[in-house]
């Protein structure tokens, strides 16, 4: 494989973003809403809370939002991946493309890696925000740094990163059977499901979302993303969609 | 250069392509004419290593198609513009060239070369930071063309490139085709438009899911026995009606003062026509004999393989 050919090709999608409007202010705003209402509430409920309450009281709080740059990493690639792949399907400009030497795999890699970086740079950058902001207020609180904890360690470099990429597979095999950006991307937007069920789950108590349970979901992922790598391979396969994609 | 035999693909249970053998030369032109779903651009695909073929062989220089080790060579060493142009609309006509001359690894001062060459050459020097999607049709089809030639290829496949062009954005594409006969690229060229294979084409193949016939148009042309004579009288007398009328002539036709029959020998056949007309008294002010054209070969070879 031919890193430099794919690493061409996210660098046209990255620069194509850079003028979509919708898109970039989804990748800005989101997570940068997030970050600040997240802090805002935490530093409201230190503000708020009576003489003597410890950290401990905060931890639900923290640990539902912490969660939450998951959920954004499971969103944010939705909108770059559908209009980097429906929009090569409506331009119809797939076909130039795929005659040249370049392989499935490295066309595939490029969008991936186009879905990919912003979706991460901007999920850590919320989460960068998140985290300084309730540092702040748990001053005096906690009596050191709460954060980076382990928790939102291996959220930030492992459960992130693979909802990322299974976000971008699940796109890339929702895109081959669509036909407009607009469907592609309100499909897309379904993904983040699963990962709101597991929030869910942790909020009701069903699950504990501590750093051992991150760790064995981030397995599973790794897991999940490695079959639908495969899936997602197959998808995009020079055959496949100029003879099957609609 | 480019060598096909028994090439074959299906789609399911329908034969998109069935037993399709022929050679084009180094430095031909080569038309591939056929009705709409007859499997040019199948083949085109085939040929360009986008999809796979079903049976038979083929071959484009030293390289096997359907050999995945020989694909990316193939792809190296082809362009191809595509029936729809695929443009990245948003992105500048330079941009769109440049980007394509990084993926077949074209060094930034070859990119800049060729890209000026082919902006130049095609006219849209002036409209190199426009965006694409705010081009023409003529001048988005030329861009498409320089696209496919940005990596100086051997081959070019040209699928309908002056399909729903205006007649001078056409001529510009066609003109451009022409130049590179010139400079003896083998060009594949898939067309509805016999006048323009006519002009542009050292041979012409007719496919229809089979290949109908394959020559030069000349050669295309003769194949079907449809020539008729013509004969212009300065008036249409009744004798001169019932002494035509006992020739047997086939399809014989009157219109006012011109009777038209088919021949297979006008040579054989003209000179008994013409004394019984003088006979009976007939004023002839001309005799025409008139050749099938590529249209009417084509129509004829493409029914009767239907």
């Amino acid at each position: 494989m031919n890193l430099k050919h794919s690493w061409i090709i996210a660098t046209k999608d990255l620069k194509a973003i850079r003028h979509r409007r919708t898109i970039l202010y989804t990748l800005i705003i989101t997570p940068l809403a997030l970050s600040l209402l997240f802090g805002y509430i935490v530093q409201y409920a230190v503000s708020s809370a009576a003489p003597g309450t410890s950290v401990s009281d905060y931890v639900f709080l923290l640990d539902a939002f912490q969660f939450w740059f998951v959920i954004i990493a499971a969103i944010l690639p939705s909108p770059i991946a559908s209009y980097s792949i429906v929009g090569e399907k409506v331009e119809r400009s797939l076909e130039p493309l795929l005659a040249t030497p370049v392989t499935d795999g490295e066309i595939l890699l490029g969008k991936s890696l186009a879905a990919f970086i912003p979706t991460i740079l901007a999920s850590y950058g919320g989460a960068a925000i998140y985290m300084a902001y309730a540092d702040r207020a748990l001053d005096g609180v906690v009596g050191h740094l709460y954060y980076p904890n382990g928790e939102m360690v291996v959220i930030l470099l492992l459960l992130a990163p693979l909802t990322c990429l299974l976000s971008i597979e699940l796109n890339v095999i929702i895109s081959s059977r669509v036909t407009d950006v607009r469907a592609a991307s309100q499909l897309g937007g379904v993904v983040f499901a699963p990962f709101m069920g597991l929030y869910i789950a942790g909020e009701i108590d069903v699950i504990t979302l501590d750093t051992t349970t991150l760790l064995v979901i981030s397995a599973i992922f790794a897991a999940l993303a490695v079959g639908m790598f495969y899936m997602s391979t197959r998808t995009f396969q020079r055959e496949e969609i100029l003879t099957k994609w609609k | 250069m480019i060598e096909t035999e028994g090439l074959t693909r299906k789609f399911g249970d329908v034969t998109a392509v069935d037993g399709l053998t022929l050679r084009v030369n180094d430095g031909e032109v080569f038309g591939f004419l056929g009705p709409n779903g007859a499997g040019k651009t199948t083949t085109v695909r085939m040929l360009c290593c986008l999809i796979s073929k079903t049976s038979g062989t083929a071959r484009i220089a030293q390289y096997q198609v359907g050999d995945d080790a020989d694909s990316v060579s193939i792809r190296k060493i082809t362009g191809l513009v595509p029936d729809n142009v695929g443009l990245y609309e948003g992105m500048s006509a330079y941009d769109n060239l440049d980007f394509y001359g990084k993926l077949y690894d074209r060094t930034a001062s070859q990119r800049k070369e060729s890209n000026e060459y082919f902006l130049k050459m095609l006219g849209l020097w002036e409209k190199r930071d426009a965006a694409a999607g705010t081009l023409s049709k003529g001048m988005k089809q030329k861009l498409a063309v320089a696209r496919a030639l940005i990596h100086d290829p051997q081959v070019l496949f040209l699928d309908e490139p002056t399909a729903n062009l205006d007649p001078e954005s056409a001529k510009t594409v066609r003109d451009f085709i022409l130049e590179l006969k010139r400079e003896k690229k083998t060009i594949f060229l898939n067309t509805h438009n016999l006048d323009e294979a006519q002009r542009i084409c050292d041979r012409i193949a007719i496919l229809n899911t089979k290949l109908v016939a394959i020559g030069t148009a000349d050669e295309l042309e003769r194949t079907v026995k449809g020539r008729q004579t013509v004969i212009q009288l300065s008036q249409m007398s009744d004798d001169v009606v019932k002494a035509i009328g006992r020739l047997s002539l086939r399809n014989l036709s009157y219109d006012g003062a011109r009777a038209t029959f088919d021949v297979a020998d006008p040579e054989e056949e003209n000179p008994p026509v013409v004394r019984t007309i003088v006979q009976a008294g007939g004023e002839i002010q001309t005799v025409t004999v008139r050749g099938s054209t590529l249209e009417e070969a084509y129509l004829k070879l493409v029914k009767k393989q239907g």
